[in-house]
C-alpha cells in the first residue's frame, strides 16, 4: 500500500480549558476523496486548520504529504490547494484575473482555460467575482485552489448556504476532482454530500472520532434494526396484531424495529392473508447514513 | 516566477483591484483635490505668515499634497488589509505558496505609486488653477521626502490593522486618529494660526514632521539648500521603524471577527 496523504495520530489541540481535538487518528489514503464529518463544534475546522498549516497543534504526530504541516514551507505549498470555509473572493477581478493572479504564486501552474472548464465557469470568465452567484463564487474559489495543480485539496464544507441546484453544480465539479487523480479531504456536516462524494467516512463528535469506514459499512449499518411500517387496517386494535409485533404502540400508522426483517414480514403478512386484510403503505426501510450519523453524533454528545 | 517578477504580478493586480474600487479611488484621488478646492477658494486671497510669508494657495498645495500621501499610504493600506483579513482573502493567499513578503511588498509599491501621482497631480492643479511654483530644482528633495514619509506611514498603517477589530471598523478609527492630526499640524489650518502649543503637541505626532519636512522642500524659506529637512525625517523614519516593529510583531493574516 502506498504512504498515506494524511497521517494523523492521538492529535490534540486545547483553547484554554476547552480541548477542541481530543486525540484523533486517521488515514487518507492517495487519490481517494475522504469525508471528514461532524456537527458545528465538533473539532473540524481546529482539525483541518493544523493540516493547513494554520495552526499548531496540542499534541500528537501530523504528517501531509511527508511533512509536518507546521514547519513545511513554499515547496509543500506547492502541492497543495485550500478553499476556506467563508472566503470571499476579491470583487473587483473578473474570473480570468482571480485565477491568473493565484497562477502566478505557483511554479507550475495549469492553464488558466483549462481550470476556467474544469469548474464551469466559461460563460462567466469575464465577469467580477462580486456579480456571481453564491455557486459560481464557491466554483472560482475552488478554481483557485486548482490553479496550481496540487496533488491534495481541502474543501471545508463547500456547499454550506447553497440551494439544492448550486449544490448539485458543486458536487460534480468536485466529484471531477477524482478523475484528476486528487487526493480530496472535504469536511462537511451533510451526510448526504459525503454519502454523495466520497470513498471513506470519519465522523466526529466533541473531538473524537465516533466511526470510520466505507459508506456501506458506516457505524454497522447492515446490522442495525430494520423498521417494517404500515396502517393498521380499519376495525383492528393494535393489540390483534400478531405476537411479536403487537407489542409496538398503535395510531394510524404502526412501525416497528426488527432485527429479523424477514420472519416478521412472514408472520404479518400470514396473519393479514388468513383475515383476509390488506396492509397499505407496507414497507421495510433500513437506517438512512443520515441516520446513523444523527444517532451517532447524538450518543457522543450524551 | 522569481521574487522581483512575483512583486511586480502582484502589484498590477493591486493596481487593477485599486483603481476599480471606487471607494478607495474617490477618498485617495478624488477627496483631497476636493479638499484644495474648498481651501483655495474659501482662504485663497490670503498670505500665511511663514517662510516669510506666502500666498494660501502656496500653502495648500503642499498641505494637500501630504494628506495624500497619508491617505494612499496608511489610510488606504490600512482600510484594504482589514477588509481583506476579515473576508479571508489574507488567510487564503497564505495558504499558497506566495512568500508573504512579496505580498506586502506589492501592496507598499502599490501606495507609493498612488501617492507618487497624487503629488503630481495636486502640484499640476496647483500650477494650472493657482500658479504655484512647480519646484522642478528641488525635485530630488521633494521624492526622497514623499518617499520616507509614504513608507514611514505605510508600515503604521499596516501596524494599525493589529488595532482595528473589523471592517466596520477601520473608517471610524483611521478617521478618529488621522483628521485631528491634520487639523493639529497645519494641513487644514495654516502654522500662523495655530496656538504654539498646538505645534509643540502636534510635534509628537508623524503628521506634523512629514507636513513640515514637505512642506520645506516644495517651498523654502530662501534661495539655496536641499530642502532637505533631516531632523524632520529622522523623526519620521523613528516612527516609521516603530511601526514597522509592531506590523511585524502584531499582523495578522487571519479573520479576528467571526
Amino acid at each position: 500500500m502506498p504512504d498515506p496523504v494524511i497521517s494523523i495520530r492521538g492529535l490534540r489541540k486545547s483553547y484554554g480549558d476547552i480541548e477542541a481535538v481530543r486525540g484523533i487518528d486517521l488515514d487518507v489514503q492517495p487519490g481517494e476523496i475522504f469525508a471528514f464529518l461532524g456537527p458545528n463544534g465538533a473539532g473540524k475546522t481546529t482539525t483541518v486548520e493544523i493540516l493547513e498549516g494554520y495552526r499548531k497543534r496540542g499534541g500528537g504526530e501530523v504528517t501531509v504529504l511527508g511533512e509536518d504541516p507546521e514547519k513545511a514551507g513554499r515547496a509543500w505549498r506547492e502541492r497543495i490547494g485550500i478553499v476556506l470555509q467563508s472566503g470571499r473572493l476579491d470583487p473587483y477581478l473578473t474570473v480570468r484575473e482571480s485565477l491568473d493572479l493565484y497562477a502566478g504564486y505557483y511554479s507550475e501552474p495549469r492553464p488558466v482555460d483549462e481550470v476556467i472548464e474544469l469548474v464551469g465557469l466559461e460563460g462567466k470568465a469575464e465577469a467580477r467575482a462580486s456579480v456571481l452567484s453564491g455557486g459560481q463564487q464557491r466554483r472560482l474559489d475552488v478554481g483557485m485552489a486548482l490553479i496550481g495543480d496540487p496533488e491534495l485539496l481541502f474543501l471545508d464544507e463547500p456547499t454550506t448556504g447553497f440551494d439544492p441546484s448550486a449544490r448539485r453544480h458543486a458536487w460534480d465539479t468536485i466529484a471531477g476532482l477524482r478523475d484528476l487523480g486528487k487526493t480530496v479531504f472535504l469536511t462537511t456536516h451533510y451526510m448526504d454530500e459525503a454519502q454523495r462524494l466520497a470513498d471513506r467516512v470519519t465522523i466526529i463528535a466533541r473531538g473524537e472520532v465516533v466511526v470510520q469506514g466505507t459508506l456501506e459499512n458506516l457505524g454497522d449499518r447492515e446490522s442495525r434494526p430494520a423498521t417494517v411500517s404500515f396502517r393498521l387496517p380499519d376495525g383492528v386494535a393494535a393489540s390483534e396484531l400478531p405476537g411479536q409485533v403487537a407489542a409496538v404502540d398503535g395510531g394510524a400508522t404502526v412501525s416497528l424495529s426488527t432485527t429479523t426483517p424477514v420472519a416478521t414480514l412472514n408472520e404479518l403478512t400470514g396473519w393479514a392473508i388468513e383475515r383476509g386484510l390488506d396492509l397499505e403503505g407496507l414497507e421495510v426501510t433500513r437506517p438512512t447514513l443520515e441516520d446513523i450519523y444523527l444517532s451517532l453524533t447524538a450518543e457522543a454528545s450524551e | 516566477m522569481s521574487g522581483l517578477a512575483l512583486v511586480a504580478h502582484q502589484f498590477r493586480y493591486d493596481q487593477k483591484t485599486f483603481w476599480r474600487n471606487p471607494a478607495a479611488v474617490f477618498f485617495t484621488v478624488a477627496f483631497p483635490v476636493i479638499l484644495l478646492l474648498i481651501f483655495a477658494t474659501v482662504f485663497g486671497d490670503q498670505t500665511v505668515d511663514v517662510n516669510g510669508g506666502v500666498e494660501t494657495t502656496t500653502y495648500y498645495v503642499p498641505a494637500i499634497i501630504t494628506l495624500s500621501v497619508i491617505s494612499a499610504t496608511m489610510q488606504s493600506l490600512a482600510m484594504s488589509l482589514v477588509i481583506a483579513r476579515e473576508d479571508g482573502r489574507l488567510k487564503r493567499s497564505r495558504g499558497t505558496p506566495m512568500p508573504p513578503r512579496v505580498f506586502i511588498a506589492g501592496r507598499i509599491g502599490n501606495s507609493i505609486v498612488v501617492a507618487l501621482l497624487m503629488l503630481a497631480l495636486i502640484a499640476a492643479i496647483g500650477r494650472v488653477l493657482y500658479g504655484v511654483a512647480l519646484p522642478w530644482e528641488r525635485l530630488p528633495a521633494i521624492l526622497v521626502t514623499l518617499v520616507a514619509g509614504a513608507a514611514a506611514f505605510c508600515c503604521l498603517g499596516i501596524a494599525l490593522t493589529a488595532a482595528i477589530p473589523s471592517q466596520d471598523a477601520a473608517a471610524p478609527i483611521v478617521n478618529a486618529l488621522l483628521l485631528p492630526l491634520y487639523f493639529l499640524s497645519g494641513v487644514f489650518i495654516p502654522d500662523d494660526q495655530l496656538p504654539s502649543g498646538v505645534i509643540h503637541f502636534a510635534d509628537v505626532f508623524p503628521v506634523r514632521h512629514f507636513f513640515e519636512a514637505f512642506f520645506n522642500a516644495y517651498v523654502p524659506a530662501g534661495a539655496g539648500g536641499s530642502g532637505l529637512e533631516w531632523g524632520n525625517l529622522a523623526l519620521l523614519a523613528a516612527w516609521g521603524v516603530a511601526g514597522l516593529f509592531l506590523a511585524v510583531r502584531f499582523f495578522r493574516w487571519t479573520p479576528r471577527a467571526g
